[in-house]
């Protein structure tokens, strides 16, 4: 079987349902910015494809800044998480909510 | 050299001001009372004779030299430079304003010796000091400034001066009223003034004196500007003389202004301030010259201000009442002079007035010292043995302003008439002739009721009756000694003829350098001639003399049974209330000023507030249901990105399509 672009971007699609799904319907920090993570990863996978499919190599290049700037900010949050723990006791999104207008 | 005639009292004030009346000496330096007194005297005056023997070098410097180069310019740097208004900071030592200068300089050094004896007392001595030194800094950057703009530093620091110690004792609600009082009318004076410096630079190009003087004689450079622009920029610069002179209309401040210590009454509001409208004509004399219609509205204006205040001064009974209105009326002979065309023959009256009215309200002042500070006359009478140099003193000055010849006011007063007559100002004349009378009248009345006749003092006070320190009498004797012998120096031609004297009239041959003398054109064979006017300013003076004797001296029941007649009562009341000027001007002005402030008041709090307040709290409502949105849950804002962006992707996909 023939795995063509298709393939890519429905996988591409399903991943970033699933990774906004998560992002929107748990309360765990932690999962939800692991959820965050699965989006960029979706839309890494997207570019690749394209990538591979157009022969420009435009699209890898991208991926690669994607993933490092998804590495940073990775670091960055989990110390955010950390310190907001260590802070308030609790990582639920839904008791964190000071930004109330 | 120049710059330290200016600069030597504002070091003055700068050392009594920071250093004593701050209170750095008591409270830090914790020095005693005594030797602060002694400083602040040695400081204050010390500068003011630096000035004084400067100014008296500059003078002999000045003295030698051709009258078309008789000037000394000093500038110390530019003030103002803004593309082509430029203005420099400097000082002009002509003839002009080297007489006010000397004037100045020495009449304040008097004062300020007068002032030691008489503020000896006060708690605020250094205080006073200080205003004073800062007064004659001002006076003399109006004075010797050589351009508008300087002219007007100096303009509004002497009215600050004046402000502050016309209020000196800001305790008492009314002299701080009338210190304010002064301040406001003098800005509406003020207004004119600077709107003419405006008018000038407009029209010339520039503000200095030498520049706009050369172009304003330059009749190739006249011809491109009518004449009515000439004439605004005079009566502008008229509006400004008019409230710092104490013209009619704006005269009422300084009758109230005598709520200062007398020694400042003397310096400020009679000797040099109030003459700075006279000092500002005369140099200006070039526009006055080229627009008749400006001569004949100060000729008009000073003449009525003239006859106005001396009916005022015929019935007052407080001492420094009458001769503030005496003043007044005194500078509405100066304006009649320098408007009429006869600058030397005002700025000489200036010179007289400012040392027989320095005399006159020194001795007043050694009166209300004497007698612990009563000033009205009706209880005085009788002072004559107690206080016999002030009395002496006194009737100098009274003979002096009445225009007794051969005292100084009689020659300057008679020049002013004399010109009035020749130049054809007829009623002018007439004006100023019945005023003379006024004059010599009020005036001997005044002498006469505070020093001659029975005492009419209460008991106390008459047993501490005494003579004044001489830091205070011996700048009476000096100002009398000038009040008598100063007007030889402007003796007229005609007379100093028959005496035998060669140069007379130095004094217009020394200012003609800087003021145009014009030639009298020939009256005609049946005009007057120069005796005849004399003899007519002679028998007015003594007219005046001779009635005030009569009326308070031979037959002293004159005066009670002229108030009781219905006619004399109704014009005695008119003028004893100072013809209800202030009242008028207090219904007129100030009342309408205060209810159209009212009205503007309400409309600020109920439109313009509301308005202001309206728009707040329409936004904060309209925020109350905006900040629901704001919900601080991450999800609900997550969710609502994932439909945003659908929305957009929906909209895009189907927008291609």
């Amino acid at each position: 079987m023939i795995v063509a672009i298709e393939h890519y971007l429905v996988l591409s699609a399903i991943l970033f349902i699933i990774g906004a799904y998560g992002v929107i319907i748990r309360k765990n920090l932690v999962i939800v910015l692991m959820s965050l993570e699965l989006m960029l990863n979706s839309a890494n996978l997207a570019f690749v494809a394209f990538s591979k499919a157009l022969g420009d190599m435009t699209g890898q290049v991208f991926m690669i800044m994607t993933l490092t700037v998804a590495a940073a900010e990775v670091a960055v949050g989990l110390a955010l998480v950390v310190m907001i723990y260590t802070h308030r006791g609790t990582l639920d999104i839904d008791v964190l909510k000071m930004l109330k207008g | 050299m120049l710059a330290w005639i200016i600069f030597a009292p504002l070091i003055g004030a700068l050392i009594n001001g920071l250093i004593f009346a701050s209170g750095f000496w008591k409270k830090v330096l914790r020095g005693d009372e005594h030797t602060e007194k002694r400083i602040v005297s040695i400081v204050g005056c010390g500068v003011i004779l630096i000035s004084a023997i400067i100014s008296s070098l500059m003078f002999f410097k000045l003295w030698p030299l051709d009258p078309p180069e008789r000037q000394i310019i000093q500038e110390l740097f530019i003030w103002i430079p803004s593309g082509e208004f430029r203005v420099s900071f400097a000082f002009l030592f002509d003839s002009l304003s080297c007489v006010m200068a000397l004037v100045v300089t020495w009449v304040s050094f008097l004062i300020h010796i007068y002032s030691i004896g008489y503020m000896h007392e006060d708690h605020s001595y250094a205080r006073y000091f200080t205003y004073l030194n800062l007064f004659v800094f001002f006076m003399l950057i109006l004075v010797l400034g050589n351009s508008f703009p300087l002219m007007f530093v100096g303009w509004e620091g002497v009215g600050l001066a004046s402000y502050l110690l016309i209020g000196f004792w800001y305790d008492d609600p009314e002299k701080a009223y009338a210190g304010r009082k002064a301040f406001i009318v003098n800005r509406i004076g003020d207004f004119g003034f600077i709107l003419g410096i405006f008018l000038i630079f407009f029209v010339f190009g520039s503000a200095s004196y030498g520049e706009v003087f050369k172009k304003a004689l330059d009749p190739g450079f006249m011809s491109g500007i009518p004449t009515a622009a000439i004439t605004v920029i005079a009566l502008l610069l008229f509006v400004g003389a008019v409230g710092k002179s104490a013209q009619f209309p704006l005269y009422v401040w300084l009758p109230d202004a005598m709520a200062g210590p007398t020694p400042v009454s003397a310096l400020i509001h009679a000797a040099t301030m109030v003459t700075a409208g006279v000092y500002m004509v005369a140099r200006c004399n070039v526009f006055y010259s080229a627009s008749p219609t400006a001569q004949m509205v100060v000729v008009g204006i000073a003449a009525f201000t003239a006859f106005l205040a001396a009916t005022i001064a015929l019935t007052q009974n407080d001492i420094k009442k009458v001769l503030a209105y005496s003043t007044v009326s005194q500078l509405g002979y100066m304006f009649m002079g320098v408007g009429c065309g006869a600058y030397v023959a005002g700025m000489f009256h200036l010179v007289t007035h400012a040392f027989f009215k320095a005399l006159l309200f020194l001795g007043s002042g050694s009166v209300i010292h004497a007698l612990s500070g009563e000033q009205d006359i009706s209880k005085m009478g009788g002072l004559r043995k107690f206080l016999p140099v002030t009395s002496l003193t006194f009737l100098f000055g009274t003979l002096a302003i009445s225009g007794i010849p051969p005292l100084s006011g009689f020659f300057s007063k008679d020049e002013i008439l004399g010109s009035l007559y020749e130049r054809g100002f007829m009623i002018a004349w007439a004006v100023g002739l019945i005023t003379a009378v006024l004059t010599a009248f009020y005036m001997m009345r005044l002498y006469l009721l505070t020093f001659e006749g029975e005492a009419r003092a209460q008991r106390e006070i008459r047993h501490h009756i005494h003579e004044s320190p001489s830091s205070m009498t011996v700048p009476l004797i000096i100002l009398a000694v000038l009040s008598v012998i100063g007007g030889y120096m402007g003796l007229p031609e005609f007379m100093g003829k028959v005496i035998g004297v060669h140069d007379s009239n130095m004094f217009e041959k020394f200012l003609a350098s800087s003021v145009l003398v014009e030639e009298i054109k020939h009256l005609g064979d049946h005009a007057f001639g120069h005796w005849t006017l004399v003899v007519f300013s002679i028998i007015a003076a003594f007219l005046g003399i001779i009635l005030a004797f009569y009326v308070y001296v031979i037959n002293p029941s004159i005066p009670g049974s002229l108030v009781k007649s219905p006619a004399i009562s109704f014009l005695y009341r008119g003028s004893y209330a100072k013809w209800f000027v202030d009242e008028i001007y207090h219904v007129l002005f100030v009342r309408t000023f205060v209810s159209l402030s009212t009205i503007a008041a309400l409309f600020d709090v109920k439109v313009i507030d509301g308005a202001v307040n309206g728009i707040a709290t329409g936004i904060r409502e309209v925020a109350a249901i905006l900040r629901n949105a704001q919900t601080g849950i991450l999800r609900f804002y997550a969710a609502l990105m994932a439909i945003g962006a659908m929305a957009i992707l929906i909209y895009v996909v189907l927008s291609v399509k």
